[in-house]
């Protein structure tokens, strides 16, 4: 009788809170359906130019699943590989090919190898066959491990999800404790109070960039190719953007629990469009999508940085991009503030 | 002599013809009221009433929807104005994770209060509050009656010219709510105009002048010994029910 009455209180207050009920039975289709989208893409088509290659090695390697594209020189090419527009070009070099990949996605340096593996195999007693093309990499290597892949991009999601989460609930709880009350009814202004709290959070996640960055590079042994302070400047800019990110949506929860309802809404999206999976492999409208997401450009940035070894101009762009998220939700978030005081 | 009355004037509340709507939700409904420089003002009502909407609105957190609230001269809701306001919430707003002093240090540094003058303030009003021995420690260790009195000692910090109180007696002792009521006498003597809300019905016979709240509308207004003479009651409470219609 006692259990039953229990049980019977447990249903109610679920029947009460509306979008907890909606999150346990929405969010893992939701879930579900990301994963498929993303692991039920066609396969990989590596994307290969080739600059003034026998004509024969051309036919051999369309009848591979890749993308041709043809370069007028070398230099044309190589531009178009450092801008990631093709994953590896082919040329020749007194009578050998040489194949210069991109390299710093371990999959993609696979999937190119394995196509000029059955070119050679192919082609017995050919010239194509009797000479091994020569294999070189613009960046990583040949003993890139998949953890130096996605690394940087582990490194940039743990910043965003914890300072999402502590900061959201350490901004909820001002305002369920009553302290939000008490602190607008000093004179303090509203942006000063969104500025105060990223000010705070920004000294503690620049300690935790730091500590996450020591850790993975000397200890864990990860790839580090280029250097620290602008690594330190995208994870600083990561964590500003869900900082404010958190404060704003806390806004929308009335309880901690509700807090952590944004994780599979907010959180596990970002983490398929943030370059863990290959994004060239979905869907063109859901590639757009990544174009929204704050983590897709801090990855990409801790990539350059981190394999690619870019300097301050090559991840500017991403940085701007960090940046703008973080002044749209700051501003978002002084408006917000007026729902606690009108001046 | 237009000087003197300007000073008199000056930190006096004007309440006139104050509307407050949520949605459909009529929770304060055409409220005129006038606290007096230096008074101590009751608002008396049961819960549900209105009372912390309204002062909400006079503490310049909330807006009317309807008419103007004037607090020294000045028309609210203005930002200027919280520094001369001290407002203490109904519920105990502490962070709970830091200390007493750190609690004290951070409001004071909001309020602007100068270093040098900080150290010195802060032990005066836990010496008023009676928590001096308990400065360094943890607010999450305090009982309900010591959150009660820290939350009023930072109220009182920045030495606001008006004071508004939201139940500040609430889960106090009688020996300490006495205490404070005598403290709350001896600021408004000393010229401090204090806005107090409470619905304990003793309490209110210490305010010197009361407002009677009901279903957001005020249904009287006098000096406790006013409102039970023209109501030939006994007591406040009788004087409340007269006014609002209950008496048989």
């Amino acid at each position: 009788m006692r259990i039953r009455a229990l049980a019977f209180r447990i249903w109610r207050q679920f029947l009460h809170d509306k979008r907890t009920l909606m999150l346990m039975l929405v969010a893992p289709l939701l879930i579900l359906t990301l994963v498929s989208l993303v692991f039920n893409g066609s396969t990989y088509r590596p994307k290969i130019g080739i600059v003034d290659v026998p004509a024969m090695i051309t036919e051999r390697l369309s009848q591979e699943d890749v993308n041709l594209i043809s370069y007028a020189s070398t230099t044309s090419a190589l531009d178009a590989l450092k801008t990631q527009t093709i994953d590896a070009y082919i040329s020749m070099q007194n009578g050998t090919p040489d194949v210069v990949l991109e390299g710093s996605d371990p999959s993609k340096n696979k999937a190119i190898l394995l196509d000029l593996q059955r070119l050679v195999q192919a082609s017995p007693g050919s010239p194509a066959g009797s000479v091994q093309p020569k294999i070189s990499y613009l960046y990583g290597s040949a003993d890139m491990s998949s953890f130096d892949n996605f690394g940087p991009v582990l490194i940039g999601f743990f910043a965003f999800f914890f300072v999402f989460l502590v900061a959201g609930i350490s901004f909820l709880k001002e305002r369920t404790t009553g302290t939000l009350e008490r602190l607008v009814a000093t004179p303090i202004k509203r942006w000063e109070i969104v500025i105060g709290y990223v000010i705070g959070f920004g000294l503690f996640t620049t300690i935790q960039a730091i500590l996450i960055t020591w850790f993975s590079v000397d200890i864990l042994g990860m790839m580090m190719n280029g250097m620290l302070i602008n690594l330190l400047l995208v994870t600083l800019l990561l964590s500003i953007t869900a900082l404010t990110l958190g404060i704003f949506l806390s806004s929308f929860a009335n309880s901690e629990f509700q807090m952590m309802q944004f994780i599979p809404l907010v959180i596990v999206p970002q983490v398929f469009f943030s370059g863990l999976f290959n994004i060239d492999t979905m869907a063109q409208w859901l590639r757009w999508l990544s174009k929204i997401m704050p983590l897709y450009y801090g990855a990409d940035a801790m990539r350059n940085v981190m394999i690619r070894g870019k300097s301050f101009g090559d991840i500017a762009v991403d940085l701007a991009v960090l940046l703008g998220f973080s002044i749209v939700f700051m501003v978002l978030n002084v408006l917000t503030l007026r729902k606690y005081r009108k001046v | 002599m237009p000087g003197q009355e300007g000073r008199t004037e000056e930190w006096g509340i004007q309440v006139s013809h104050v509307d407050r709507r949520f949605g459909k939700k009529m929770v304060l409904q055409d409220i005129s009221l006038e606290v007096k420089p230096a008074e101590v003002f009751g608002l008396l009502g049961p819960s549900g009433s209105g009372k912390t909407t309204l002062v909400k609105i006079i503490a310049g957190i909330d807006e009317a929807t309807r008419g103007t609230v004037v607090v020294g001269g000045v028309q609210m809701p203005r930002i200027d104005m919280l520094g001369k306001i001290g407002y203490m919430a109904q519920s105990d707003a502490l962070y709970t994770d830091l200390t007493a002093k750190e609690n004290l240090d951070f409001f004071a540094s909001l309020f602007g209060l100068p270093s040098k003058q900080r150290k010195r303030r802060i032990e005066e009003v836990m010496e008023l509050v009676n928590l001096t021995d308990s400065m360094k420690k943890l607010v999450s260790a305090y009982s309900g009656g010591m959150k009660r009195r820290l939350s009023l000692a930072i109220a009182l910090l920045h030495r606001p010219r008006v004071l508004i109180l939201d139940e500040p007696t609430v889960g106090i002792d009688p020996a300490l709510r006495a205490s404070i009521w005598n403290e709350l006498r001896a600021m408004g003597r000393a010229g401090t105009t204090i806005l107090v809300t409470t619905h304990v019905m003793d309490e209110a016979e210490k305010c010197d002048r009361l407002g009677m709240l009901r279903d957001g509308r005020l249904i009287a207004v006098g000096t406790p010994d006013e409102l039970k003479a023209h109501t030939h009651s006994a007591t406040i409470e009788e004087a409340f029910l007269a006014y609002g219609g209950v008496r048989g």
